[in-house]
């Protein structure tokens, strides 16, 4: 007799029936939905009615989900310079005998763990143009002073170093992880060979560490996409950058939730979608040219 | 001799610049409590100043006059548990069954879960808000957890370590008459404790800290999580500082408390996964 190739078919159907009765209810049937209604007409007390391609003309025939998709990548780019301040705090942490490692480490990660909306109020407090600490402390030193998020010039920049200091902690774990993989005999090696700490940090460590860094700049890239917490907050309804700073995901919230056009936001959605995908793919073939596995 | 000195000072060079870095790391924080203890004068002050005058622990009750911080704060602790013992549950079920049982349709079911992986979550959240509307769910703790519930990203990182365990383990048990419930059960739950722990840290973490769902579907005060009445107190109080920043400063504590007892475990789910809400 053959061997049954699905001995556990039944148990399987058992087993997976609630996962996947949720995956359908909450994920699978809203990614269909979601498209469906991007092409639909109406609202939530007339129902839909899919109606073809309006929606997805008049975003982009407005001005507001360009200067979004501007904005969104504008962000990722500025966040994405925090990889290269984690290496350098990576690689300091990870010399041999240094003392107070996990101490540093702690301090590092904790705006990693605090609530997003806690944060950038107190960010938005120490931008304060008036009275905000950073203005004092600029001052003191000579340099500009401005109403950091109430300036269209300024905000999204203001928010992005935010961002970067959220994520410092996470990309830090990431490349330390990467780190403890790099042989030590290759660092030894290139001691022996009287290379200096900088040096050995750029010829052994940093070429050893691409794919960790690649890791890395990949899910930075993706996470800023997302960026909607600290805006919502930094720059409440009211303020005046508001208009220019908008990121994609706060034009979703905007359009779905706020002003209630559900079949707009649907669109908006599925922009995130395809600006996720390219940029990530871009970077995937961007890799080859930089990217190392030993 | 020599040598011993220069790694020393080598470090010290080390020390300076990390404690800099630090300092300008958590100096949010500390500015944070220095502002929570001040004055709505002191708070606006040009120039600032550093140390309260005396300090105002009033302020911390203030904010829980303004706006119902209890149930605010009841509402997301229970969202929280709902949504990781649901998550842990969903997850470990269907990580297992993907991992361990050989069944018909493994690959293109298993695609299903990873593809939801890969799709920014703006995708799913105007028809989640319609189901959970038809439902009847609006203002309700299951509104706040059910959806992250059945989040695929605890599929996949159990998934990942599931895969790990030797398949004698399976075997031997079922020689010995064990069903896979029994196998699942007694066998792989127990030695994927590691992976548990990490799932449960990180789902606590996008739970507590999550701001765009409970924003949308819990929008009377008394059933919203903290994140949104925090949101709403800088709306409705959006310059006395000390209150904002004592109230901001009470709802991150808990996580940070967390973080600093599991430290280990926080940074090995963060290496895991690889991956942050």
């Amino acid at each position: 007799m053959r061997p049954n190739r699905y001995p556990d078919n039944a148990w399987a159907a058992v087993l997976l029936a609630v996962p996947f009765a949720g995956l359908v209810i909450f994920y699978l049937w809203p990614l269909l939905r979601t498209v469906l209604l991007s092409f639909s007409e109406g609202t939530a007390f007339t129902g839909y009615t899919i109606t073809g391609f309006g929606n997805w003309q008049r975003l982009f025939d407005g001005d507001d989900i360009w200067r979004a998709l501007v904005n969104t990548l504008v962000y990722a780019a500025i966040v994405l310079l925090g990889v290269p301040i984690a290496m350098v705090v990576a690689a300091l942490l990870h010399q041999r005998g240094l003392r107070g490692r996990s101490f540093y480490r702690t301090l590092y990660f904790i705006p990693v763990v605090t609530m997003p909306v806690a944060v950038a109020m107190v960010w938005r407090y120490i931008y304060n143009g008036d009275f905000g600490l950073l203005n004092e402390v600029l001052d003191a030193v000579g340099g500009p002073t401005r109403a950091w998020v109430a300036d269209p010039d300024t905000a999204l920049y203001a928010v992005a170093v935010v961002g970067i200091w959220m994520a410092l902690g996470t990309n830090l774990i990431i490349l330390a992880a990467g780190l403890e993989a790099v042989p030590q005999t290759l660092e030894e090696a290139a001691m022996l060979d009287g290379a200096g700490p900088v040096r050995r940090f750029f010829s052994v460590t940093v070429p050893l560490l691409t794919p960790s860094i690649f890791l890395v700049s990949v899910l930075s890239v993706i996470g800023s996409l997302q960026m909607f917490d600290l805006l919502f907050i930094m720059l409440g309804r009211t303020n005046p950058a508001l208009a220019d700073s908008k990121t994609i995901v706060y034009l979703f919230y905007e359009e779905a939730f706020v002003r209630n056009d559900r079949p707009l936001g649907a669109v908006i959605a599925l922009v995130t979608l395809v600006v996720t995908l390219a940029v990530t793919a871009v970077q995937f073939r961007l890799q080859r040219r930089w990217v190392t596995y030993a | 001799m020599r040598k011993t000195r220069v790694r020393a000072s080598r470090h010290l060079v080390t020390h300076v610049v990390l404690m800099a870095g630090a300092l300008l790391m958590v100096s949010p924080f500390i500015w944070q409590f220095l502002t929570s203890l001040k004055t709505l004068g002191e708070s606006t002050r040009v120039p600032p100043t550093v140390l309260p005058e005396s300090a105002q622990w009033s302020n911390y009750s203030a904010f829980f006059d303004v706006v119902p911080v209890g149930s605010m704060a009841v509402n997301s602790v229970l969202a929280l548990v709902l949504r990781v013992v649901g998550q842990l549950l969903v997850a470990s079920l269907a990580a297992y069954v993907f991992a361990r049982l050989r069944f018909r349709f493994r690959g293109p079911l298993l695609a299903g879960f990873l593809v939801v992986l890969m799709v920014p979550p703006q995708l799913f959240v105007i028809p989640q808000y319609e189901v959970i509307r038809t439902m009847g769910w609006l203002n309700s703790i299951q509104a706040l957890a059910l959806p992250g519930a059945f989040s695929a990203f605890g599929v996949f990182v159990l998934y990942q370590f599931m895969r790990t365990l030797p398949p004698e383990l399976d075997e031997a048990a079922r020689m010995d008459g064990a069903n896979p419930w029994q196998i699942y059960l007694r066998i792989v739950l127990p030695l994927c404790r590691p992976a548990l722990a990490a799932l449960t840290i990180l789902t606590s973490l996008f739970s507590w800290n999550d701001l765009l769902w409970p924003l949308i579907v819990n929008t009377i005060p008394d059933r919203m999580t903290l994140p949104v009445g925090l949101a709403t107190l800088q709306g409705a109080q959006g310059t006395d500082y000390p209150v904002l920043m004592a109230g901001s400063l009470l709802t991150i504590l808990p996580m940070v408390l967390v973080f600093v007892l599991l430290q280990k475990q926080f940074i090995r789910g963060i290496a895991m996964s690889g991956l942050k809400a």
